[in-house]
């Protein structure tokens, strides 16, 4: 059987979608095509992968318009009788072809305070109970694919990439806030420079998470909470001004 | 004359796996400029796919484990010819490596008492491998990622070494491209670290990534290092088989830690079948014991299944070979068979094996709580890499130093699962420290632009070529991938290897004609025909390797010589570049084990 894919060719100058046909059979993923098209009709179309078991998050790409992993995106779920639209991610800059260039992620991630654990026990080691690790190891499934990145209107509509860090980096934070042995405060960087209050809790980066996070309801919302209730609580408010 | 920008470091680390960030943070801990070079981005490396845990005697499932138990199993399952040395700081110092993992903020699956858990793996007496869920490799690399970019290094992301560099006989930098432009970099460097992993990528089926094509072997190989242990590449013995886009993707080895049995197409589990002399003490002998071994019965003794790779994979095949497969030509691996035994065995298995889960209900249409998967051998690693010391992992040219996949010694004949997240962080430590020291104790080498000019030549000549026949580089790699499954796969021969040592030349040949396209930004046609040199380096190192060995051991089958010889337990294959290109095959004799190390042997026979 064959299908057509309609794929994104060019760089930040310009560039055009191309039409490439070829043979497609069962099980095949996207990222399978566009390998087969890469290696026997267009040498250097540009895209990203690794491991392609949907863990490393390289291949991101927006497929029919939806943000998703290429090797990770069945052509069985997909309708084949009309080209399948394969273009890059939106979020970012491109570079060329299917390949953006995420490094931003990289530098606003490095402004985020690290790890700092409370004194370990007398052995080195310390004791945490499976209950109280579950909501971070949700956080720590994320693979850095960007894609809630590439989905968020905030950075994708509106380009505000100064002043709101993207849905990957408020789980960040909420992993590193929840982490039970943490006792940095990250509050006054969330609220301001990190921009939480830009989230208006849509809930795409829910959506298209490929590691099934519930970004908005398990990380995002109880950042807020606590954004609000060190800064916005009226009670705290004038407990603050009578104590100067 | 070629452009290039050029930094200047104490140290250059090249791979960001789980090695070249442990080295990365351990130099820079030492208070030297690190330069840290990647192909792919940040956090993407083959580690991430890493998923079964880490291998440390911590005791904290099983109190009789300890350094002696772990270096026993590790000896064992190497067929002891692995580098005695390098099994012993293993042990000794894993667990310590872990912990330092925790206070830099991973977060372990953990035991009722709030302590980090552990899960039997083949090969190891006690449950000893820390993890997290099935998706270790991601919690240790995102640990390392985010304490590195902490530490003041410098990350060169999607950035090709195209050459080493030298100084009077020591390592002086590198020679490189950033992928994203196609623009040259020099990175000097008083000592370089190598840590670019496995080879899997010269054979056809494998669970590796498209990263994994040798570099660090091939580099060290043309700078004049030597490689040893070539002819032992680990051949997983569970890999995905259907649908045909995902064959060889890895299945877990804690799949069988968590009771999963091998079946055949008769339902049998014919892992019974044939259970090796040495393991026989300690290995259970009917299916009860097996399955309370596995929900952790401190009395009884491992199922088969838990048997070393070389041995599952060699069982695999047997069946297969004898008829006895399943429909798409491998075994099956059953996990949906403990609903029998556990009340919530549904939730139980997606909790145990969450990434397991996901991969066969998205990629293959199979609820592995249901139905069994199917799978069969895949290349997985190569324990054999560039022969290192011991204590400080510097190879035999100075400066240059290799940990993780890429450095051989650990392992031996065969690797236990779990074994490598634990070296990694052992010896990337090592690499990192000693690397460190050497750059501070010896003047800053100079690398000549004759050097460089001819690196930047080499790098650009494929686009100079009028391409004999019109082919790419993408069939001449198919080719070799090809040729390398059939010839010099997990059943070898001297006539099939001979054959393969002369389409290794052809292929030479045609991936030196091998044309591109386009120019030099993200082109991944370049980028293959790049790739190609490395990955004829290190098929012809396995080859040449695999022939000479005249004895089947761990990994290395010959179906010639079936049987082990005691004379070949005392030496090793090194390889070499002669000064006219070719390359040389040597033996050399292991090091005596000393007394205590032996008697530590004999007590957990």
């Amino acid at each position: 059987m064959q299908a057509t894919f309609r794929i994104f060719r060019g760089d930040a100058a310009g560039g055009a979608l191309r039409d490439y046909t070829t043979e497609v059979a069962e099980g095949m993923v996207v990222l399978d095509a566009v390998h087969r098209i890469q290696a026997t009709q267009a040498n250097d179309l540009a895209c990203r992968w690794n491991c392609k078991a949907g863990r490393c998050g390289s291949c991101s790409a927006e497929i029919n318009g939806m943000p998703r992993l290429m090797c990770m995106t069945r052509l069985s779920e997909l309708p084949l009788d009309k080209p399948v639209l394969v273009e890059p991610m939106r979020a970012f800059p491109l570079l060329r072809d299917l390949v953006t260039d995420v490094s931003w992620n990289y530098v606003v991630k490095k402004r985020i305070k690290p790890f700092k654990p409370r004194a370990a026990a007398a052995d080195g080691s310390w004791r945490m109970a499976q209950a109280d690790v579950d909501r971070v190891q949700e956080f720590r499934k994320c693979i850095e694919c960007f894609l809630c990145q590439d989905v968020c209107h905030v950075l994708r509509d509106h380009k505000l990439h100064d002043r709101f860090v993207g849905p990957r980096f408020l789980v960040h934070v909420a992993a590193l806030e929840m982490h039970p042995l943490d006792v940095e405060d990250r509050l006054p960087e969330l609220r301001e420079a990190q921009g939480i209050g830009l989230c208006n809790i849509t809930k795409c980066c829910t959506k298209v998470c490929p590691e099934g996070i519930t970004i908005t309801d398990n990380a995002i919302i109880p950042l807020k909470e606590r954004v609000v209730d060190r800064f916005y609580d009226p009670l705290r408010r004038v407990l603050r001004v009578l104590r100067g | 004359m070629a452009e290039y920008e050029t930094h200047a470091y104490d140290v250059v680390v090249i791979g960001a796996g789980g090695a070249g960030l442990r080295a990365a943070i351990e130099a820079s801990a030492a208070g030297v400029s690190v330069g840290l070079v990647c192909k792919s981005l940040l956090g993407k490396a083959h580690t991430v796919m890493a998923e079964g845990g880490i291998a440390a005697a911590l005791a904290n499932v099983d109190d009789r484990d300890n350094w002696k138990v772990h270096f026993a199993d590790t000896m064992r399952g190497g067929q002891y010819v692995n580098n005695w040395r390098m099994a012993e700081l293993h042990a000794k110092e894993a667990p310590e490596r872990v912990r330092e993992l925790e206070a830099w903020g991973a977060v372990f699956d953990r035991t009722q008492d709030g302590r980090i858990l552990q899960r039997n793996f083949g090969g190891h007496r006690y449950p000893r491998l820390a993890h997290v869920g099935d998706r270790t490799g991601l919690e240790l690399i995102r640990t390392l990622q985010d304490r590195g970019v902490h530490q003041g290094m410098d990350v060169h992301m999607e950035c090709t070494v195209v050459g080493l560099l030298k100084d009077d006989g020591r390592v002086a930098g590198v020679f490189g491209f950033d992928r994203e432009r196609g623009r040259f970099k020099l990175l000097r460097a008083g000592a370089v670290v190598l840590a670019t992993g496995g080879i899997g990528r010269a054979y056809r089926i494998t669970s590796n990534s498209w990263e994994y094509t040798g570099d660090g072997h091939a580099l060290a190989y043309r700078a004049g290092a030597e490689l040893i242990d070539m002819e032992f590449v680990q051949f997983h013995p569970t890999g995905m088989i259907w649908p045909p886009s995902v064959e060889g993707i890895l299945v877990t080895e804690g799949v069988r830690g968590e009771g999963g049995v091998l079946l055949n197409n008769a339902g049998r589990r014919f892992m019974f079948d044939d259970i090796p002399e040495a393991y026989k003490s300690q290995t259970a002998d009917n299916e009860e014991e097996g399955w309370r071994y596995t929900q952790g019965d401190k009395s009884a003794r491992r199922p088969p299944e838990l048997l070393t790779r070389d041995h599952v994979a060699r069982c695999i095949v047997r069946e297969l070979k004898e008829g006895r497969g399943s429909p798409h030509g491998g075994v099956f691996l059953d996990i949906s068979w403990i609903r029998k035994r556990l009340p919530d065995a549904e939730e139980h298995i997606k909790r145990k094996l969450p990434s397991m889960y996901h991969q066969f209900k998205q990629l293959a249409d199979i609820d592995i709580t249901q139905a069994p998967m199917e799978v069969g051998p895949t290349t997985h690693y190569v324990m054999g890499g560039v022969r290192v010391d011991a204590e400080t992992q510097m190879s035999s040219l100075p400066g240059l130093f290799a940990a993780g996949e890429c450095a051989a010694g650990i392992n031996g004949a065969n690797r236990l699962g779990g074994n490598s997240l634990s070296d990694l962080l052992v010896f990337g430590k090592r690499a990192g420290e000693f690397a460190a020291r050497f750059a501070k104790e010896n003047r800053a080498p100079i690398a000549d632009s004759v050097q460089i000019e001819r690196a930047a030549r080499q790098a650009l000549e494929p686009f100079d070529r009028s391409g004999g026949n019109g082919e790419g580089p993408y069939q001449v790699q198919h080719d070799l991938q090809r040729m390398m499954q059939e010839l010099v796969g997990i059943v070898r021969r001297e006539d099939e290897m001979q054959r393969a040592l002369t389409e290794l030349e052809e292929l030479d040949r045609r991936a030196r004609s091998a044309r591109i396209t386009g120019n030099r930004e993200y082109n991944p046609g370049w980028h293959t025909a790049l790739d190609l040199p490395n990955l004829l380096v290190v098929s012809e190192a396995v080859t040449r390797s695999a022939l000479i060995r005249k004895e089947s051991r761990g990994a290395h089958f010959r179906e010639d010589f079936p049987e082990k010889d005691p004379a070949w337990g005392k030496q090793s294959v090194v390889l070499r570049q002669a000064e006219e290109g070719a390359m040389e095959v040597a033996l050399q004799p292991l090091s005596e084990l000393p007394p205590e190390l032996k008697q530590v042997i004999e007590e957990m026979k």
